[in-house]
């Protein structure tokens, strides 16, 4: 029984770190869009979202089957009940790379290189947020988990930056009012992802020590 | 919290064998107390030394305390006062070849009650207790050997509640019964810890995780661990604990 459970949260591992790879690929092939503003690529990844949610309908589905068949209990238990909930942020991940995904394909030649390098940065950052958040699942690695809360504030702090780029450019250009603002949306989606690896972090520290933001859930 | 019955370091011999070693518990009153472990772990050992069972074992022997309410066991009990104080439940139903009304009376009759209503009620009393009054009040006078499984337990429940005990040892009362039959029990047994404290062992986890207050985990004749039933089930400290108890082996 124990083997067949092993091979369950194996497989479950798996579809996990498989969904954290088509994320982290979304939000690369996002910001590579944005950069060279390259239509078609924006429109794989609006239409490669289905299969996002299509991986965490998967996800939950074995999350359920193991509850139902396994009844887990102690460590097991918050290995699936974390993987549950983390999935449903990596979802969200998945629409934010789909939404500014959708702004490129309205956008055309961006015209602020300070704004465009601070997007990059933030994209750069919640990978590697997503990256961390994934290996100390896998491993259980409490530091690494631990980690990704610094690095959410990196990210808040260049939507902070992005924000008086973007105010400063309102003020010195009128012309380009519209695609500053579409700017600004990116970058918030940016900083929405870096709190979805954030919470994604915590459900990791969660399934690993059973306490979440501090708190004992169970 | 109260502790009804606290074991301080019990020991137990058959002959060359130690089934306990050292043994420190505490059973909480009005709680339902599990006793986990796999098979030959001790647990079944402990529940028979609560109630004295192990006294005609030959070549058993017992050291530490056992003490009910303060009063040791060994000494201070002579043993029919202490199995009126503390009642059994076993495995396997295990009905008098006599009439329903006649298992229930059995105990109170040994205790010299014998005017016909107050034996009545008795009756009446721990079979309601035992929810099973509804389904055996017209069946009183049939024999009990007649019940299905799951109705012969629940009355040895009431045969064992009719001497009015104050802890009920229950040794894997639902392994011999269907999943309703096992459900009606464990509603039981919730109900029954407002009036009295049960000790449940069990080799069914969920059984332990769903009903009981506090759940001790025995191996190797030791005491592992012994926690709140949601620590045990959800943070056990002992890494032997959460081997045994999410399967790894046992």
């Amino acid at each position: 029984m124990r083997e067949l459970f092993i091979k369950q949260l194996e497989e479950l591992n798996k579809s996990l770190h498989q969904m954290g790879i088509l994320i982290q690929d979304a939000i690369h092939n996002a910001i590579e869009a944005l950069k060279t503003m390259d239509k078609e690529k924006a429109k794989e990844i609006i239409d490669a979202d289905s299969i996002i949610d299509h991986k965490e309908k998967e996800i939950e589905s074995a999350c359920l089957h193991l509850l139902l068949q396994q009844t887990p209990v102690a460590g097991d238990l918050r290995r699936v009940s974390s993987a549950l909930k983390m999935v449903t942020d990596m979802e969200r991940i998945g629409d934010h790379a789909a939404d500014i995904s959708e702004i490129v394909l309205i956008l055309n030649k961006i015209e602020y290189q300070d704004i465009l390098d601070c997007l990059m940065k933030m994209a750069e950052t919640t990978t590697k947020m997503l990256d961390k958040c994934m290996n100390a699942y896998l491993s259980e690695d409490l530091k690494l988990a631990d980690q990704v809360a610094d690095m959410d504030d990196i990210v808040d702090n260049l939507f902070v930056e992005v924000k008086h780029a973007i105010a400063n450019a309102v003020v010195m250009d009128k012309e380009n009012g519209e695609q500053v603002l579409d700017l600004l949306m990116i970058a918030k989606y940016f900083e929405r992802i870096g709190d979805h690896a954030e919470n994604i972090s915590e459900w990791v520290v969660f399934s690993i020590t059973g306490v979440h933001k501090d708190e004992r859930v169970i | 919290m109260e502790n009804i019955i606290e074991i301080k370091n019990a020991d137990l011999h058959y002959n060359d064998f130690k089934a306990l070693k050292n043994i420190n518990m505490n059973i909480p009153k009005h709680e339902i107390t599990a006793l986990i472990g796999p098979s030959g772990c001790g647990k079944s050992t402990l529940l028979k030394s609560i109630n004295r069972m192990n006294d005609l074992v030959e070549g058993c022997k017992i050291e530490g305390e056992f003490l009910l309410e303060g009063k040791n066991i060994y000494q201070d009990y002579d043993v029919n006062i202490l199995r009126k104080e503390v009642g059994m439940v076993f495995q396997k139903p295990n009905p008098f070849p006599m009439s329903v009304y006649d298992n229930v009376a059995y105990g109170p009759r040994t205790h010299g009650i014998r005017k016909k209503k107050d034996l009545d009620d008795i009756v009446e009393d721990a079979l309601n207790k035992a929810a099973i009054w509804e389904e055996l009040k017209d069946r009183l006078k049939k024999s009990a050997l007649g019940l299905s499984g799951g109705q012969q337990q629940r009355l040895c429940i009431a045969r064992a509640l009719a001497v009015k005990p104050k802890v009920l040892l229950m040794d894997e009362p639902t392994s011999a019964l269907d999943p309703i039959s096992t459900l009606k029990i464990e509603e039981l047994a919730e109900e029954l810890k407002k009036e009295y404290t049960i000790a449940n062992v069990t080799h069914n986890m969920k059984q332990a995780a769903r009903i009981s207050d506090t759940t001790a985990f025995f191996l190797l004749g030791e005491m592992i661990e012994c926690n709140q039933t949601t620590e045990i089930f959800s943070h056990p400290r002992n890494n032997k604990t959460e081997e045994y108890i999410t399967g790894r082996f046992g």
